[in-house]
């Protein structure tokens, strides 16, 4: 016996010893639990991850607008409206009002990370014959690539445009029968024409997306939307993606301009992102109550099992405490070593998944993120959960009347 | 009350136990004992089955609380304490020799003999291994001290019983039936191992048995009968002779 080790371990590592049969088997159950658990929470959490990402990376936090126009009808002198019909304003294409000195002040902001000004209209794109309906996007490239992760999407050229560049989307190329270094008329609704050079193309993993936008300088767009000067949007970055929707209310608070929040305008998303939490909550209460009642019972049987030594000990001057003490720590140490085991066990799945599902080209389906601290959590998860699940029949074992205990 | 309180080791004053107070199965087992067990005797606790012995065993030794009356552990009052309080004054005084059972299957004779001070201490050390070693020697048993309790006959495993009774070097070591289990010669070598016990260390002996032949050996014999003692004599023949005789065995039966 290790003069280090306390009464109670000795006692408990002993019976858990001496009835192997169920301790093997109940680690076996928790174990099982919790490789489901840590394969399900994993799973999960590198699906979404991975779902934000493909949200996040094409799509700023924040997006600040010009207020909407209104129509003010006339009213008279008693501020009744004299209209009988108000018909709403069409929005016209519009600067954000003084955009440096706004774009400064969120600067300042705690939070902000970066803030990119934006032009974006709508335009044609013209070569030959053929014509396409584009979205187009003006953009200060070191600013806007902080912002989104064009870069990474860039498979032939360099995303930073300068003002006779332009940037297109594969399938826009391949419709317009153009590569790299050839030349594309862009002509906007406003009247603009430019024509461009092709210094980047694109793939965002979406058709329409590679369809439908360009990217042209900051400048360029400017004049080809007649916006000189000015900026339609400011699209803003937050440290924490999540944070977003409460820092959009204080810039609308602050300026006056309209701030909308990717939480806002994905909202659909995010319900979807809760529930697919919700149900994993739900996965590891279920599979924790179950493992829960597996090691009470097992703990239960062994205090009927060894309610004669237990009486014993009692006898010889043992307190109840200690036996109270000796339970728990059995319930503990059958969650610890099923957590152990159990996180091996999942790490197993993990990577087993990983090789199986795959894309056609060999890359995996999608992320796996193996937090270490997943397996921690885990871990301290089910030696709670243990310990918790023993206080009954611990309980039971330190209320036994060593008398008739003996007696049997 | 002549002697001093030191030279007691346990008094009885009026205990009276009864079962199912309160409804109508009320049953009274003891109806009012009061002995006194001096330091180093060595008594006998002998009557049929269902006189109350192993019930007045279990209050004597704090596993049990008496309905009624006192109960003085080298002139210690008990009933005021707690159950804490009871489990180190038992851990600390008293030592158990049971009839089955009497040891944890998980663990060696040796670390059978260490237990209670595991208990006491929280943890091992040395100097509770050597006590143990000394007293698994002294019944004899040093070549079985790392054997399972399991590997271990009945005779050797009351000799572990014995030695882990004292190992805390109690005031009082309560026996039920110790050798109730064994063959005679076993019984017998057990028997002698106590008395050496009492003889060496001054240890007071309490046994319950059935065996007339065993109690006819001890110092003094006391008889409970339907919850009262019904004699208790001073077993002058062994005193003198050492040996069982006859005539005891005469006394006891007038």
């Amino acid at each position: 016996m290790n003069p280090l080790l306390p009464f109670e371990w000795i006692m408990a590592t002993r019976f858990m010893r001496e009835g192997r049969m169920q301790t093997l088997l109940i680690v076996g159950g928790v174990a099982l639990g919790v490789s489901v658990i840590v394969f399900i929470s994993a799973l999960i959490s590198g699906l979404q991850s991975n779902l934000f990402r493909r949200t996040l990376d094409f799509q700023a936090q924040i997006i600040i607008l010009p207020p909407e126009e209104v129509a003010r009808p006339l009213r008279d002198a008693n501020a009744r409206q004299t209209a009988i019909l108000v018909q709403p304003r069409a929005q016209r294409l519009r600067s954000v009002d003084q955009w440096q000195k706004v774009r400064d002040q969120l600067l300042k902001m705690k939070n902000v990370t970066v803030v990119a000004p934006v032009v974006s209209g709508a335009g044609f794109v013209i070569r030959a014959d053929a014509n396409r309906a584009v979205t187009l996007t003006g953009i200060e490239p070191e600013s806007y690539l902080r912002l989104i992760a064009l870069k990474d999407k860039i498979i032939a050229g360099s995303a930073n445009v300068t003002s006779s560049d332009i940037l297109v989307g594969i399938e826009l190329a391949k419709d317009m029968g153009v590569a790299m270094g050839d030349k594309l008329t862009l002509r906007t609704a406003s009247g603009g024409t430019a024509t461009l050079i092709i210094s980047g193309i694109f793939d965002f993993g979406n058709k329409g997306q590679n369809q439908r936008s360009v990217y042209v300088s900051f400048r360029t767009a400017q004049s080809l939307l007649n916006l000189t000067g000015g900026a339609s949007s400011l699209e803003v970055n937050v440290a924490d993606p999540f944070s977003a929707e409460t820092i959009a209310q204080d810039i609308q608070a602050q300026t006056g301009l309209k701030a909308e929040s990717w939480i806002a305008t994905n909202a659909q998303f995010f319900s979807a992102l809760a529930a697919q939490s919700m149900s994993n909550t739900i996965i590891r209460f279920f599979v924790g109550l179950t493992a829960a009642l597996g090691i009470a019972s097992v703990l239960v049987v062994s205090v009927v099992q060894k309610s004669k030594e237990i009486g014993l000990l009692r006898a010889t001057g043992t307190s109840r405490r200690q036996i109270l003490r000796i339970f728990l720590l059995q319930g503990a140490l059958m969650g610890l070593m099923g957590s152990l085991v159990g996180s091996l066990m999942g790490w197993g799945f993990l990577t087993l998944w990983r090789g199986i599902a795959k894309n056609a080209d060999g890359t995996p389906l999608f992320v796996i993120n193996f937090d270490p601290m997943l397996f921690f959590y885990a871990a301290a998860g089910a030696t709670l959960v243990g310990t918790l699940a023993a206080i009954f029949p611990a309980l039971r074992a330190a209320r036994l009347d060593p008398a008739v205990a003996i007696r049997g | 009350m002549v002697e001093p309180d030191d030279a007691i080791t346990l008094r009885l004053e009026g205990i009276h136990k009864a079962y199912g107070v309160g409804t109508p199965a009320e049953i009274e087992v003891l109806h009012g004992v009061d002995l006194i067990l001096k330091r180093g005797e060595f008594a006998a606790l002998i009557g049929p089955s269902g006189s109350g012995k192993s019930t007045l065993l279990n209050i004597i030794g704090l596993l049990d609380q008496p309905s009624a009356g006192k109960l003085f552990i080298t002139g210690q009052p008990t009933e005021q304490l707690k159950d804490l309080e009871l489990t180190h004054l038992r851990a600390s005084e008293i030592g158990f020799i049971f009839q089955f059972h009497n040891l944890l299957p998980a663990f060696t004779a040796l670390e059978n003999v260490m237990l209670p001070r595991l208990a006491a201490l929280g943890h091992p050390d040395e100097a509770m291994r050597k006590r143990a070693a000394e007293l698994i020697d002294k019944v004899g048993l040093t070549p079985w001290a790392e054997h399972k309790s399991n590997d271990l006959s009945g005779g050797q495993q009351q000799r572990v019983a014995i030695a882990r009774a004292l190992v805390m070097n109690p005031a009082l070591v309560l026996a039920d039936e110790p050798t109730g289990n064994l063959d005679t010669k076993s019984a017998d070598s057990v028997f002698d191992l106590m008395r050496d016990m009492n003889k060496i260390n001054g240890t007071t002996f309490l046994i319950v048995t059935h065996d007339r032949r065993l109690a006819q050996r001890c110092d003094r014999i006391i008889e409970l009968v339907d919850g009262r003692i019904a004699s208790d004599k001073v077993n002058s023949n062994v005193l003198k002779n050492g040996d069982d005789t006859t005539q005891v065995a005469d006394d006891m039966v007038t």
